[in-house]
Parts: C-alpha cells; structure tokens; sequence
C-alpha cells in the first residue's frame, strides 16, 4: 500500500466533520436511490438493469461498428467527431481550434472524462480561461480539488466551508445560506455564460443512430454551456455510444434514479449538430471528441471490460462501506468508490496503487445497486489475482506468496492441519503483537481458544 | 435411519468455534438426519482467492471436491463458505473440463445450514427455546451471492422465548472480509464499530449470525469496546433447549 492511501485515507477516518459530511450526505442519495427503485415506484427495475447489462455488453462488443455509426450521423447533421487518444490530444484539439477562432474563454459543464485528463490545467497552462459552471466543480475549481463524488463533486464540503471560499475567492461578503450562496455564483457564472467563446461538456450517452449527445443535469449549466457559445466541444469516453435513440428509455430510467432518487433529471439535453437553417438556439460549430484514454487497453479481456458498461451514476459510492469511511480524495484518481477501484488499477496499470483493488470487504453492495449490474466485485477478485501475478513476475511480496503457499500445503494434508491447530491451541494465542494478528489486535479482541477443535470433540462423541 | 447428509464445519468451526458444529450437528439429528464429518475436510480455499492466489485456492478446491466426491448433501455453518463452493469453484476450474464438470456437481449438493433446513428439510420449527431479545447479522456472501434472508428470520421466529429486532440499516458490511481485516485494520475496525452503533440501537442483549467470521468480528469489537452484548451463531440458537 502507497503510503500516501493509507495516509489519506487514515486522515479521514480521523475526522469526524469530515466522516459526519460524508455519511450523511450518502446516506441521504443511497435512501432516494432505494425508495425510487422500490418494487412500488419501479416494478421492472431488475428487468431494465438486465436489459441495460444486455444493451451495454452488446455495444461493448461491437464498439467499433457503433461508432462508426455515431461518427456518420454526427457527420450528417453538420458535426464533426474527434478521436484523441489521450488527454494531450484533447487539449490539442481544444488549444488549435481556440487560437484559429481566436477564442479565450471556456465554460465548461460537469464531465469526469475531462478530470480524467486534467483538461482545465492543460487549457489554463496554456493562457485560455476555463470556467467550471456545475455549482459543485465551480466550488472545486476555487478550491482547487478534484471532485470528491462521480455524482455530488463537492459532498465533502459545508455550506461554511463554501461561504469561506466564495468570501476568499469572490471578494464577496460571507454568506453561509446556500441559496445566497448560488445565486452568487450564478450571478458570476452567467457573465461567463455570455462572455464565453467555446463551450465544453461531458456526455451521458452518445447515440449511434441519431448522432445525438445527450446529457442530463439538474442546474441547466450544461444546456447553456452547449448552446450559448458559438462553439460547443462534447468530450466523451468511446464507451459512451449505445445503440439506438429507443435504448435511453431503459438507461434514463435507470440512471436519475441510481444515482439522486429522482425520476429524470431536471434538464435532459439531445444534440445533435450545430444550429440549423432557422434555428434560433446552438452553436455554429459542433465537436464531439471521443477520448480513449487507456479504454481500449480494457476491450481484449471479455471479464473485466464490463467495467466499461458504467453510466456514472455514483450508485456504488453511496452504499459502499469503505468509500462511506475514507471518502472520494483518499482514492488515488479521478474515479473514487467501488467504480473508481476497479477503473484505475485497468486505466492507470495495476502497480499504480496494488493496495486498491484489496480494500474492499468485498461485501458486494456496489454490484447489487449497479444499474447496469456490473460485478464489480468478480473484476476485483480478477484485479487482485492480476496484481498477485504482477508482483510474482516482479518478485514483490514474495513472503506472502510463501505464506499462501504454505497455507494450500497445510490444507491439504488433514493430519498435519489437525496437529498444527492442536500445537496451536496448547500455545495459546501469540503474545507477539505483529504482523496480521498485531493487525487484528489493534482493533479488536480474539476469541478465546477452545481446548478442543470440532474434529476432536466429534470423535469422541 | 434418516437421509445422511454430511457436515462441512468450515476450518474456523473446526479450529476456534467448535461448539457451533457441534449445535448443528444436533439441530440436523433432531431434524432426522444422519450424519456424518468427512475427516479428510479442511478449508474451501477463499483465503487464498480472495487475496488472489488462485493457483493456491485450486491446490485447496480440489482437495474439497476430493473430499466431498461421495457426499450427496453437504451442509455448512457459512455463508461465506457455501458462496465459495458454489459461486467461485467454477471459475478457479474453467479451464479444466473434468475438474469443473465435478465443481458443477458439488455445486447443487452444498447448502448453507439455514437454507437446508427451511429448504431441503422443509423445518421452520426445530423446537428450541432461548429467552433473549436478539438481533440477526445478515453475513454479506450469504444475503447477497446466495439469498439468505428470509431462512434464519422463519427458523428464529418459532423459537420460543426469542424477540428478533432489526438492525437499521440492516444490510451493512461488519468489516471482516477475510485478510481485509488485517491489511486495512483501521478501516475494517471502523466499519464493525459502525456496525455495533446499529446493533446497539437495538436493544439486543445478543446478536445473531449465520457466519463464524463476522462473529470473530463483531465479537472482537464489543469485547474491546467494553459492551456486554454476546455473540451466537445461529445453530447454537436453534440447538438451545
């Protein structure tokens, strides 16, 4: 384990606003997301998730073809697809096309594909104003923090936190209501809004058969991000193409509910191409960038690419018994929770933290509120055999490699297990507080040792 | 003569909770069964595949499937356990047709103790009394890879004497997780304590579970944190008079 996970994650633990934040903020999405998919609100919920697992493990297969499809029918309604293979490509892309339109500022809505590439640093680096315009990354971005939550980036903060903030940052007086506080940054976000040269968003689904974007939000951010400016760039995972503009009736159901309890978001936004002929709303110019980004590293292992199949919806965040302890930030990228333990160790490369895929109780809460029912905990029982396999090649924890190994021997040979249990009985428990029983013991108590085991007592029953 | 069936105590009944074996054992006499402890039995192998050892916890499998190849019913104190047999055989032996043709075989005979009776032995009522106020501890690999819910809640129910209150929330990890609990200690204490704090809301003198590792756990923790709240498992319940 990296010093600095076990560091982080330590320090949340050990703060008790901090841990008060986090769990009744999850406590309060998890409950939504349980009444809302209810057998009462949603008697089909187990067949839109199988039929949702069915759509995005069909796409998955077949990604190619689909977005070659998307990539036409964008062509034909005016737009125009962009494949960058990594974040230094996207902000290229971005960069190029600013400085040939003489653009300087961007206003951006919530997208975790461009946290994933840092696209904000990577633009700023370079001279060019980019404005976070969701009210938590807004938060984020003047605190200078990643989001903390797939979902709710700022889930970690309270409203005094932000009021600190917005009195620092905006040299406005301290408000500590929090509708005070958003229309103060709406009243700064709407001047960007109109100040803005190019507007940049994420994307929920890509739509192969109508080319369309479509992106869902509560704050209407995102509609004026990708209609204000007269360029909009939608950057996307290629993992987000489905089929068919028929599919979103399963995943739009699926996804408000899994992820805030709602039953639609506020704003559910499809674009498709730049203004048209007599369109008064839209950009002249429209881009969807389609970012690799290590997905493709995923596609030859037909187990774990079903890690692909995530829509984002933070459902595994909020019922996870270890993201509700250490939080978002202890998470060694982007992606936090269940989602974020299996995404890095595939997008990043197993060694980038081997301790991830390991902490977890592997209780199985994130694969039962999955919407898409991906088994996240089958892909971290594969990720911890890769790292194992990882460290063999690599000659890494070779003494608990031997422990295994002595373990299998011990158990297969009856006798010598019955012995070393009777030895170990007589001993009595170790009064050497390391290693895993030192582990155990700084925590908990041992039971006490039985003077028999069950195979003796039954002999002599 | 009843039907046999034979036990799969699992190594930790074996090593540190023996009387719970020896509870289900009489609980599946009473029932009227007959049977039987295969002697060569040791562990399922999940501590090895859950660290991701997998060559390891073949070695292990393959000794259970050994072990149990004349069994035609095995029943286990575990959920835990059960899950292993049944949901994870399969996939240490697909690459090996004959060993997971016999994995397939084992996995219809291997029950989970509470299930088998509500099941298998068709009992709700095994005539036990224990006056008690409890709660029940859903171990996380029977509720979620094997459905155990409903079983120990009908079998506690018809016990005499007994008052089940449930947890809130109900469903939530104690921490174990097998060598979790020791490669993250701090993180696994903390989620028991979270656990205790719901247990305790409760009002239960005693907790209740299908699954000697959580009972390690959450026994672990009330003793440290003081609590004079007990820890059963479930067969000892259903064997008490």
């Amino acid at each position: 384990m990296s010093t600095e996970f076990a560091q982080k994650s330590h320090d949340a633990m050990a703060d008790p606003k901090l841990q008060l934040a986090i769990y009744t903020s999850t406590a309060r999405l998890k409950q939504n997301r349980i009444d809302a998919v209810s057998p009462a609100a949603l008697p089909d919920y187990q067949e839109l998730r199988a039929h949702a697992n069915a759509i995005k493990k069909h796409t998955i297969d077949n990604l190619d073809h689909y977005l070659e499809v998307f990539g036409r029918n964008v062509a034909a309604h005016g737009g125009k697809v962009v494949y960058c293979k990594d974040g230094t490509e996207v902000s290229d892309f971005v960069l190029n096309l600013a400085k040939e339109r003489a653009a300087h500022l961007i206003v951006k809505s919530k997208s975790m594909t461009t946290e994933e590439v840092d696209l904000n640093e990577r633009l700023e680096h370079h001279g060019l104003e980019s404005v976070e315009t969701d009210l938590g990354e807004y938060i984020l971005q003047l605190a200078h923090e990643r989001p903390y939550h797939i979902v709710a980036p700022a889930l970690h903060m309270t409203r005094y936190q932000v009021a600190d903030l917005f009195e620092r940052e905006l040299h406005a007086p301290r408000e500590t209501v929090i509708e005070k506080q958003t229309a103060l940054a709406r009243s700064v976000l709407r001047q960007k809004f109109l100040a803005a040269d190019i507007g940049i968003s994420g994307a929920n689904f890509l739509v192969a058969d109508s080319g369309a974007v479509v992106i869902v939000e509560n704050e209407g951010n995102a509609r004026l991000t990708t209609s204000a400016p007269k360029i909009h760039i939608a950057v996307a995972g290629i993992e987000k193409v489905i089929p068919r503009a028929q599919d979103l009736a399963t995943f739009l159901k699926l996804l408000a509910r899994s992820a805030t309890g709602q039953l639609l978001s506020v704003y559910t936004s499809f674009l498709s191409g730049p203004r048209r002929a007599g369109e008064i709303d839209g950009p002249d110019e429209f881009y969807v960038v389609l970012l690799d980004n290590g997905r493709t590293r995923l596609l030859p292992d037909k187990g774990k690419r079903q890690s692909l199949f995530c829509i984002r919806c933070g459902a595994c965040l909020n019922t996870c018994p270890v993201y509700r302890k250490i939080g978002g930030h202890s998470f060694p990228w982007v992606y936090s929770g269940p989602i974020g333990a299996i995404l890095t160790p595939q997008f990043m490369g197993i060694q980038h933290e081997p301790a991830l895929p390991f902490a977890s109780s592997l209780c199985g809460a994130c694969g039962e509120v999955c919407p898409v029912k991906i088994d996240i905990p089958k892909v971290l029982l594969d990720l911890r055999s890769d790292v194992k396999k990882s460290d063999a090649r690599e000659g890494r924890n070779r003494l608990e490699k031997l422990g295994f190994r002595a373990f299998a021997w011990l158990m297969t040979h009856p006798p010598l297990f019955e012995m070393a249990g009777r030895i170990g009985r007589s001993m009595g428990w170790p009064t050497s507080r390391k290693g895993p029983l030192g582990a155990w013991l700084s925590e908990r108590d041992l039971p006490p040792l039985p003077a028999h085991s069950f195979r003796e007592m039954w002999r002599r029953r | 003569m009843g039907t046999r069936v034979s036990l799969f105590v699992t190594c930790m009944v074996d090593q540190l909770f023996p009387q719970v074996g020896m509870a289900m054992a009489d609980v599946l006499e009473r029932a009227g069964y007959q049977v039987d402890f295969p002697e060569n039995q040791t562990c399922c192998g999940q501590p090895a595949f859950n660290s991701g050892y997998r060559a390891e916890a073949r070695t292990v499998a393959r000794h259970f499937l050994d072990t149990f190849e004349s069994s035609e019913t095995i029943v286990v104190p575990s959920g835990s356990c059960t899950a292993m047999v049944v949901h994870h055989f399969a996939e240490l032996f697909h690459k090996e047709p004959d060993t997971l043709a016999r994995a397939h075989s084992l996995e219809k005979r291997v029950w989970e103790f509470s299930t088998f009776l509500t099941e298998v032995a068709a009992v709700e009522d095994v005539g036990a009394r224990l006056d008690r106020v409890v709660t029940f501890h859903d171990g996380c690999h029977g509720l979620r890879e094997l459905g155990v819910k409903d079983a120990p809640r009908r079998l506690l129910s018809h016990v005499r004497g007994l008052e089940l209150r449930e947890m809130v929330p109900a469903e939530e990890c104690c921490g174990f997780g097998g060598t979790f609990a020791v490669k993250f200690p701090e993180l696994s204490g903390a989620m028991a304590r979270t656990k205790i704090e719901a247990i305790e809301r409760t009002g239960a003198q005693t907790v209740i579970s299908g699954d000697p590792s959580c009972i390690m756990q959450i026994q672990g923790a009330l003793t440290r944190a003081g609590s004079h709240i007990g820890t059963l498992h479930l067969a000892e319940v259903l064997a008490s008079r």
